[in-house]
């Protein structure tokens, strides 16, 4: 048996102290380790983006990144994004403009979106596709969604 | 869908990774970036028993220039590389051929190094190493040494490091002053791994006639294919749309049989090698204020 490594992450602003097996992925970790199912497994190898989370600010997939690795640095879920039951400018976006429909890709988006908007508030359209590019989704066509990332950026910009 | 069970470590310093793979020779992978090797873990197409990951050596993550090259330590990530604004400005071709690798999220966990160590034939970093005569810095059991990137790529996720070296240093020369260039592939989807690809620059002299040419396919066969004789046809002539097509069509006689699987055959690769020149080679010229 692999020795197991003690690691301390910090997910949504809490400090977790966990002992795991190396060969935990991120997504195992946060899902069954921590009880936070809101990221999704799909693919299991990196191309369907609905693990994304954000790592230290940036987006990654955390079905290809190691429970191990993220010792010490900072994530956040998809539960992280709403604050006392509100859900965030993104998210209302979303149920606004029919953003989902089954919602499994959901998460992997909302926190695309999030690393892009905190880079760029006003991103080009170009930009969004690069980002949503990442991002797979099999039931709305993806135009409800470029709906929804307008709508959040307006929702953002007139909140600040 | 879930990885073999491994050993993890993850060391401080470099020559502490370099024992540990001395130690398990064979048995032991280095983890950088993960976009590469944790979807082969997770469908346990790779089974080591140990994983040495870099991340915690702070000294392999930089960019900087040196004498107008770029330098590039290992471990940084391809996103670092992409949003360094004196990347774009002074390296624009390293910054073209980082936004075709994969999607943002993979970039943003995948580094430079590991792209070029994984060495995969399909993808941009290899190429671009090969077109502008990028150097690799290795370290060893043995120390330190320096390897050119026409020796460095071996055939297919194969380099010329030895089981116990770490790759730790990237050095991409600067374009030729005034030079034209351009990175294109197709690939299934943007972010997909290419199909096949080419990548190019060109100088003209006083005479307006090419002075220089610098022609590099992939997705065509185990490495990146220098185009030499594509290369020889350009030099001395005027740019032009029929000199393009002609180059383009003399790629096919610098790649050999390129590899057949689901997503293309060998024709259809070296067919896309070929129209990638050509384009390319127009892009480079309109962007270049070159008529044609």
């Amino acid at each position: 048996m692999p020795t197991p490594r003690q690691i301390s992450v910090t997910v949504n602003g809490t400090v977790y102290e966990s002992t795991v097996e190396p060969r935990l992925t991120l997504a195992d970790f946060l899902r069954h380790e921590l009880a936070l199912p809101g990221t999704h497994v799909g693919c299991e190898h990196g191309v369907c983006g609905a693990c994304t989370v954000l790592w230290n600010g940036r987006a990654v997939r955390s079905c290809i990144m190691l429970a191990v690795q993220t010792d010490g640095t900072e994530i956040t879920t998809v539960e992280g994004l709403s604050k006392d039951g509100e859900l965030n400018a993104i998210q209302q976006a979303f149920v606004e403009e029919h953003g989902l429909q089954c919602g499994f890709c959901t998460p992997g988006f909302l926190m695309t979106i999030t690393e892009m908007l905190d880079r760029n508030p006003d991103p080009s359209d170009e930009e969004i596709y690069d980002y949503l590019g990442g991002q797979i989704c099999r039931c709305t066509g993806y135009q409800s969604i470029l709906a929804a990332v307008r709508n959040a950026i307006e929702k953002k910009k007139a909140a600040s | 869908m879930k990885p073999a069970p491994f050993e993890y470590c993850a060391p401080e310093v470099l020559t502490e990774a370099v024992e540990v793979l001395e130690q398990n020779e064979g048995d032991a992978k280095v983890l950088s970036g993960g976009q590469s090797l944790m979807p082969l873990l997770n469908m346990r197409l790779a089974r080591p028993e140990v994983l040495v990951d870099l991340a915690r050596i702070p000294e392999l993550d930089y960019v900087r220039e040196d004498h107008g090259a770029l330098v590039i330590g290992a471990m940084t990530r391809q996103r670092t590389v992409e949003l360094d604004p004196m990347v774009r400005e002074k390296h624009p071709l390293v910054y073209e051929a980082t936004i075709n690798v994969a999607h943002p999220q993979n970039r943003n966990q995948g580094t430079f190094g590991g792209s070029v160590a994984h060495a995969d034939p399909s993808a941009e970093y290899p190429a671009l190493a090969v077109a502008l005569g990028a150097q690799f810095k290795a370290v060893g059991p043995d120390g330190e040494r320096t390897i050119d990137a026409e020796d460095f790529f071996v055939t297919y996720l194969t380099t010329d490091l030895e089981g116990a070296e770490i790759l730790t240093e990237v050095r991409i020369p600067a374009l030729p002053d005034g030079a034209a260039w351009a990175f294109t592939e197709v690939a299934r989807r943007h972010g997909d791994y290419a199909l096949a690809g080419a990548t190019s620059y060109f100088t003209l002299g006083a005479d307006g006639k090419c002075a220089t040419a610098r022609i590099v396919v992939f997705g065509v066969g185990g490495t990146p294919v220098r185009a030499s004789k594509a290369e020889q046809a350009m030099i001395g002539e005027a740019p032009s749309a029929a000199l393009f097509a002609s180059v383009g069509k003399a790629v096919l006689d610098d790649v050999e049989e390129p590899q057949s699987d689901v997503h293309a055959s060998a024709a259809q690769r070296r067919a896309i090698a070929g129209v990638m020149t050509e384009r390319g080679l127009a892009d480079a010229a309109r962007r270049a204020g070159i008529a044609i």
